[in-house]
């Protein structure tokens, strides 16, 4: 029992010594966890989880960064082996109704999407582009590696880097998207591992896959960007922004009623906060509810907190997690918000798209983005990236408002080359106050060789959403300080001034049928043609080359016996 | 990992176990040889790792069944212990996030969504059209391109046991990859004997549950493969049990009892290979299921199911000491002189008044030169060779 106990000490104190080491061996980093859970008002709950780990350190200087803490390792090597200045992939699964939903805090498209500004001091950008998807799509397990020339644009105006920076040359800038992309476990499973408490401890003990894609919206981002470590701002570090939005439904999820729960979304409570996490907290929204008519909120909390988010002052409810008083006796935290939420404000800009004509030969785009401030006008720049074998006829293009032709102030074309290149359109439009702008384009579609027609060509072929990105006017003051210290779901977009604020929105994914083959036809021509050939030339050859010889018929029995007798005796025969 | 914790513990208890190894008096001094010899014994087989390559070739939803199939094998190896990075999983198309599906991310493997193979942490590799005939042997053969991440490679070596599960649809000699494509018997025993050529295996064991799956092993000619199929030539395999909820069929026949053989199997278990041929007789499968062992060295009777389904964790000895490293200090960098400022989002002035791009220059192409070449040609010809001097 002593050596035992000897033992133990001695593994301590070794265990001791080696995390010592390792606090003031390195650059500090910081992990943040927070959740915001806001009711809509059609019933559904939108709940947007976001884990920021920030880390003060130099990735591309010439040692190798050889110690990792809370920063996930796998996604370092990616930055220093790649000379990534940032980068933003997403999945979803779903598409953001942005009507009925309002906007969300962080916007996403439907399927798989990575944008990557790379260091100026890289002199290939195009094979380093190409190696990088193939490595992501080994650490999230999807096919990011059919990412190549054919779906990738360059954007000419839009995707500035969201971090800081001063070179925005955009020969540094990828954009590209799978909008056929399926995001499942498989994808969720190496999100999880990549933050520090893993699914163990803190809010990601609410993620579980069956709960999440049970849902009518799921999206997992990941966003990495060097940001302002104070308010001089003359340092950087890294910021691993690791966000996930679910929005569950009424009816499938919520049975119909109008009671939500941790545990009826995510079934499961929450019992601790992340250990190496410095704030951990969830805030609910409730802004329309201040006197408690519209929904009840339980267990209730005194602290509450306001945000400036998405042009509005909203109000939130705080729950701190690394406070033991949280979890209440039971140990265990349960929220609970029984009731509807109030109408909510027509968001200020939102769009569609769709597919018009008829027929597998030609067709139309329509786009329409709805600006729904009474008398405020903006600009908005789209950026539409429509695949090769969808050949645009830009003469057709056509920008109208209100009835009246609207001039694009800038416009980027870049044309595509078959199995090379897709098209890129950029356009920037002032949208008039109160109105509807639609733009049309007309197109070509192309047939396709055999081979590249996919297992399932019924299905259609995906055309990526179009991307607005826009300034939008807000009601309240935006805070431009953009290094104070924030809530991580009011800070992600930097604003530079105080009447507007930045907003992405993106539209819907086109399907569209190209003309396909009927593939059993080889094997058909094959046989028709075979048995054509087979009976026309063997008839002509029987014909050419048959002669015809006169046969005996064949003696009765007794004439060949007496044959045989009259040979024997030298005689002819009858 | 297991093995080490238990000698460390013993070792630093040793004086309360006597004899408990059968050491004897002066080995129980020295009891890191004794325990040597021991050990010796528990790795007997020639293998020092394990890999699995487990591809389902279906697509559309109601071949549910085919990824239902290979689920269950990925489930039972991950059980006794093969990790993801081991681990190759194939699945032609998604199953469990198919609109289709009324219970998402489940694929269930028994009536009345009884067990989840799906689970929570599933790793897929390959899936959706990377599925191909070429993907599937280009892993066999390790011939990938350069930028081909780490799990999506096999990266076996020469005491590697690798199983490989293949299930989908099939025929005499050919196995359909999704609706496009075939792999033929022969194309698979030229591959592994690309693998035997590389020494890229140990041993392998292959698993086929399609219909006319014998037809598959037929013409393997490479050494250390011990082959299982689900039905012979000229034999359909047939599928399990619908789900009415889901409605589709769940599992064939041939896996399903073969996850309930397994399920009973735990890391530490002695059952053989003799037991495995005796899963889904007749009785139970409709189909005659097969199994060629001429081309294995060893006796099947003595080849543990453990040795392919499990996984081996090899613990070496050794009385070195390793230093380690200090880790590379963060140098605070030199303080910038500038400040740096976010970028603005939308500089709409900026936008404006940009420059077109500077195109990078590229040589003319085919078209532009061989237009001048015409002209000059016809200009020489006309004016006749000798007016050459007066231009240059």
């Amino acid at each position: 029992a002593m050596a035992e106990q000897k033992f133990r000490v001695r593994a301590r104190a070794l265990v001791c010594v080696f995390v010592c080491v390792v606090m003031c061996g390195c650059g500090r980093d910081d992990f943040q966890e927070e959740l915001v859970i806001r009711p809509l008002h059609s019933g559904d709950i939108y709940t947007s989880f976001q884990f920021r780990t920030l880390w003060e350190t130099d990735f591309t200087r010439e040692n190798k960064v050889s110690h990792y803490r809370l920063f996930p390792k796998s996604l370092g090597q990616v930055i220093s082996k790649f000379s990534v200045r940032e980068l933003h992939i997403s999945f979803t699964q779903g598409y953001w109704r942005t009507m009925q939903w309002g906007q969300p805090y962080l916007p996403s498209p439907p399927g798989a999407e990575l944008w990557v500004w790379f260091q100026d001091s890289l002199t290939d950008v195009d094979g380093t582009w190409k190696e990088l998807t193939n490595v992501l799509s080994g650490i999230f397990c999807a096919s990011l590696n059919f990412i190549d020339s054919t779906n990738t644009v360059q954007p000419s105006a839009s995707f500035k880097p969201l971090g800081i920076g001063n070179v925005t040359d955009h020969r540094f800038l990828r954009y590209a998207t799978l909008p056929r992309e399926i995001v499942c476990t498989e994808n969720l499973t190496p999100w999880k591992k990549l933050l520090p408490c893993g699914s163990k401890a803190g809010l990601a003990v609410l993620l579980k896959s069956e709960k999440l894609f049970h849902s009518s919206f799921h999206s997992q981002a990941v966003h990495i960007r060097p940001v302002c470590k104070d308010d001089q701002c003359k340092t950087t570090s890294w910021e691993l922004r690791q966000t996930l939005n679910v929005v569950f439904d009424l009816h499938n999820s919520g049975q119909g009623k109008n009671e939500w729960s941790l545990f009826k979304m995510f079934s499961r409570t929450l019992t601790e906060a992340c250990p190496v996490a410095s704030s951990s907290k969830i805030y609910i929204d409730i802004t329309d509810n201040s006197q408690g008519e519209q929904f009840e909120l339980s267990p209730a909390t005194p602290l509450l907190s306001q945000a400036v988010v998405l042009g509005d002052r909203r109000t939130f409810s705080v729950y701190d997690l690394t406070q033991q008083i949280t979890f209440g006796t039971m140990r265990s935290l349960n929220l609970l918000i029984r009731g509807k939420s109030s109408d909510m404000l027509r968001p200020l800009l939102h769009a569609e798209r769709y597919v018009a004509g008829y027929g597998l030969q030609t067709g139309e785009i329509h786009t329409l983005m709805y600006n729904n401030h009474p008398y405020r006008s903006f600009p908005v720049l789209l950026l539409d990236s429509v695949p090769w074998y969808l050949r645009l006829y830009i003469h057709t293009l056509t920008v109208t408002s209100k009835g009246k032709d609207n001039k694009p102030s800038y416009i980027h074309y870049q044309p595509s080359k078959d199995r090379v290149r897709p098209h890129l359109l950029e356009m920037l439009v002032q949208l008039p106050p109160n109105s509807v702008t639609e733009v049309t384009l007309q197109f070509e579609r192309a047939l396709l060789k055999w081979t590249e027609y996919t297992p399932d060509p019924n299905h259609g072929f995906y055309v990526g959403s179009s991307v607005i990105s826009s300034l939008v006017p807000s009601i309240v003051a935006m805070d431009t300080n953009n290094s104070r210290e924030r809530p991580l779901f009011s800070s992600f977009f930097p604003s530079k001034e105080e009447s507007s604020y930045f907003v992405r929105v993106y539209t819907e994914p086109l399907l569209v049928n190209l003309p396909t083959p009927d593939f059993s036809m080889p094997y058909n021509v094959i046989c028709l043609t075979c048995t054509v050939v087979a009976v026309g030339y063997g008839s002509l050859y029987n014909l050419l080359t048959r002669s015809f010889q006169i046969e005996e018929p064949s003696p009765g029995l007794a004439k060949r016996i007496a044959n045989i007798i009259r040979k024997m005796r030298g005689v002819p025969p009858l | 990992m297991y093995f080490l914790l238990v000698y460390m513990y013993i070792k630093n208890h040793v004086y309360m176990f006597p004899d408990l190894l059968g050491c004897h008096g002066k080995c129980r001094r020295y009891l890191f040889c004794c325990f040597q010899d021991r050990a010796g014994q528990f790795f007997s087989s020639g293998h020092t790792n394990n890999w699995a390559v487990l591809v389902c070739t279906s697509r559309f939803w109601f071949n549910y069944r085919h990824v239902a199939n290979t689920l269950s094998v990925y489930r039972s190896v991950k059980r006794l212990g093969i990790p993801d990075s081991h681990i190759v999983l194939m699945l032609a198309d998604d199953m469990a996030c198919n609109h289709r599906n009324p219970k998402p991310a489940t694929v269930f493997s028994h009536k009345n969504m009884e067990l989840n193979v799906y689970g929570d942490d599933v790793e897929v590799d390959y899936r959706g059209y990377e599925v191909t005939v070429e993907n599937f042997l280009r892993i066999l053969t390790g011939r990938l391109p350069p930028s081909t991440p780490r799990s999506k490679r096999l990266l076996s070596d020469d005491r590697s046991n690798i199983l490989i599960y293949l299930t989908g649809h099939g025929g005499n000699g050919f196995l359909k990859f999704q609706d496009s494509e075939e792999i033929s018997n022969v194309e698979l025993a030229d591959a592994f004997e690309q693998m035997w050529q590389k020494r890229r295996y140990n041993e392998l064991l292959f698993i086929i549950d399609t219909c006319q799956g014998a037809s598959m092993y037929e013409r393997f000619y490479s050494p250390n493969l011990m082959a299982l199929a689900s039905s012979q030539v000229g034999e359909d395999s047939l599928s399990h049990q619908p789900d009415l909820a889901i409605g589709v069929h769940l599992m064939d026949r041939y896996t399903f009892y073969l996850l309930e053989f397994l399920e009973d199997i735990h890391p530490a278990s002695k059952t053989n290979m003799n037991d495995l041929f005796k899963v889904c007789p007749k009785s139970q499968c409709v189909s005659t299921p097969g199994h060629r062992t001429d081309l294995f060295l060893r006796d099947p009777g003595s080849v543990l199911i453990t040795d392919f389904f499990g996984s081996v964790r090899k613990v070496e000895l050794t009385m070195e000491t390793i230093n380690l490293t200090d880790p590379i200090d963060a140098e605070s960098g030199e303080l910038q002189k500038e400040m740096h400022t976010y970028a603005d989002q939308l500089p709409v002035s900026e936008i404006i008044h940009q420059k077109p791009k500077q195109k990078d220059w590229h040589p003319p192409d085919g078209f532009i030169l061989g237009l001048w070449t015409l002209i000059l040609l016809v200009f020489f010809q006309t004016y006749g060779v000798k007016h050459l001097k007066h231009i240059f």
